[in-house]
């Protein structure tokens, strides 16, 4: 009797521990997948950056200062030589300088009403708008994911199989820009102003 | 995200897949009942019948039913969200020139990544009303249609949470089962419209057959047992559609505030999504393009909005979808709760 009792005693924990194990995994493998979409996200806005600025480069010749500061900004992304999650603050820092140059360009770009008139800048500051959104809800999807992750290794009794799933804590990615932060509301609205 | 919205959302896959096996077998099971039903009631009313008169003993109706119920529901689940956007006349975006098109596109491309599902399909309805629905059968197969009404309405956020809101339904699998129960409710108006005319020629058989039995004295139980039977399966006959009607209200009603709070999880702005249910609201006229059998796929109901307005005894039972003005100050709560978290200032 006592045996049985022990054996079922042990299934029960040994198809827990399969199941806390696998599920570990699983979100480890989703907290990898949610970083990639960030870094194909990342690179679609590099490869967008220089095109645009040439496109306005014409009809913003007194705002040079603002498209050079972006324009190197993107430079400055570019190089960083680090890949997956370990090397989330180097990338991070980068991408903050470059999203918080955008910003300054789409708040000029949105001081000009003139510039607005025109058809090109209006998609200019569509496609801007929408690399931005897909950049901060990609990121804000890895956050999402690897928080999960980060707070399902740390609890009980999940983390007694932390070890052995070779779970680490996931660095999230920070807005630590104080520049990204303090941008002013800038209204995107589609509708011509009255 | 914490563990719980993502437990809910596994709990609301796990129940749509149940919930969509369940009304193909119920589909499947109602049909075989009329079928078999039909051939039974057929079978007592001709058993009694002299030697050389029709005998009726192999159930033909029913397994003709019976095949004919899981063909329409193998053909439903394949070609379910083609027919739902065909007959809203829906059309196709794919390579967008007019910049309120690109800007849906890109709208659509973002709130893909932050749901964390493929980019899908997306169209355009030629309607003047505002509104939006969602079909497909997993998020690999998704399709998304927002009315021309909607884009000349709303602003680029309020797009945004109301494809957000769509896009909930597509992750959670709302998708699968209301589209099913979209094409099953059309093939039973369909067929019933079709069997009816069958069904009178069995009952003037039926009652032909009836008079026979009660001529033959000795199977003296099976007259009311007959009658009973016969009952019960016209009875069934007439209601089938009406099922069906009140299946497509009870399975869309909540789960519309599960795929507001899911908008409002994407883009972190349900203030967005209040405002644009507020225009869609405002804006009270019929979506004269979407047909009843697709209401209950809606973000608000096409049919108009009277039945919406108020909650009680007669909307739960006639309304595909939750009050308006319930679901804005649920979503408007979560919006002041989340200011007041951030100290005042929305990012």
């Amino acid at each position: 009797m006592g045996s049985i009792i022990f054996l079922v005693v042990l299934v029960i924990v040994v198809g827990w521990m399969i199941g806390a194990y696998n599920g570990l995994v699983s979100l480890k493998n989703q907290t990898l997948n949610a970083f990639k979409q960030i870094d194909v996200q990342l690179k679609r806005r590099h490869d967008l950056i220089p095109n645009l600025v040439n496109a306005v480069k014409g009809a913003m010749e007194f705002e040079r200062s603002t498209l050079e500061a972006v324009i190197q900004a993107r430079n400055q992304a570019v190089k960083v030589n680090a890949t997956g999650p370990e090397g989330i603050k180097q990338i991070s820092q980068a991408e903050n300088a470059l999203s918080s140059a955008l910003q300054r360009l789409m708040v000029v770009v949105e001081q000009y009403p003139q510039l607005k008139a025109t058809g090109n800048i209006g998609q200019l500051q569509e496609e801007l708008t929408s690399t931005e959104n897909k950049v901060a809800f990609a990121r804000q999807l890895y956050n999402d994911t690897a928080t999960q992750y980060n707070t399902r290794q740390q609890q009980f009794p999940t983390n007694m199989v932390a070890g052995l799933a070779k779970a680490q804590p996931a660095d999230l990615w920070e807005l630590e820009d104080q520049a990204e932060k303090a941008v002013p509301q800038v209204d995107l609205s589609m509708k011509p102003k009255v | 995200m914490s563990d719980d919205t993502s437990l809910n959302l596994f709990q609301q896959q796990e129940a749509n897949r149940r919930r969509t096996v369940l009304l193909v077998i119920g589909f499947v099971a109602f049909f075989a009942w009329l079928g078999f039903g039909g051939d039974y009631i057929y079978y007592l009313s001709t058993r009694d019948a002299p030697g050389t008169a029709y005998h009726h003993v192999f159930p033909w109706f029913g397994i003709a039913l019976t095949v004919a119920a899981v063909l329409t529901a193998w053909y439903a689940y394949a070609t379910g969200p083609e027919k739902v956007l065909w007959s809203t006349g829906a059309r196709a975006v794919v390579d967008p020139t007019d910049p309120q098109e690109k800007q849906l596109v890109n709208v659509v491309e973002e709130m893909a990544i932050a749901a964390g599902v493929p980019r899908p399909h997306i169209w355009i309805v030629d309607d003047p009303d505002p509104n939006a629905f969602a079909t497909g059968t997993d998020p690999l197969h998704a399709h998304i249609a927002v009315t021309r009404g909607l884009l000349e309405l709303c602003n680029r956020e309020e797009l945004q949470a109301v494809v957000g809101h769509e896009l909930g339904h597509v992750k959670n699998l709302d998708v699968r089962l209301m589209t099913m129960l979209a094409a099953l409710v059309g093939a039973i108006a369909l067929m019933h419209d079709g069997a009816t005319r069958v069904l009178r020629g069995g009952i003037n058989l039926g009652g032909g057959g009836g008079g026979g039995s009660r001529g033959g004295g000795k199977k003296g139980g099976a007259g009311p047992l007959l009658l009973v039977l016969l009952a019960v399966w016209i009875v069934s006959w007439i209601l089938a559609p009406i099922i069906a009607q009140v299946l497509a209200l009870a399975v869309s009603r909540k789960r519309e505030y599960l795929a507001d709070a899911m908008s409002a999880q994407f883009t972190r702005n349900p203030l967005s999504l209040a405002s644009a249910l507020q225009k869609i609201e405002g804006a009270d006229a019929p979506t004269t393009a979407i047909k009843r059998g697709a209401a209950h796929l809606c973000i608000a109901d096409p049919l108009g909005r009277r039945l919406t307005a108020h909650e009680g005894l007669f909307a739960d039972a006639l309304a595909t979808h939750p009050p308006m003005a319930k679901r804005i100050a649920i979503l408007r709560g979560m919006g002041y709760a989340q200011l007041k978290k951030e100290g005042g200032s929305v990012g």
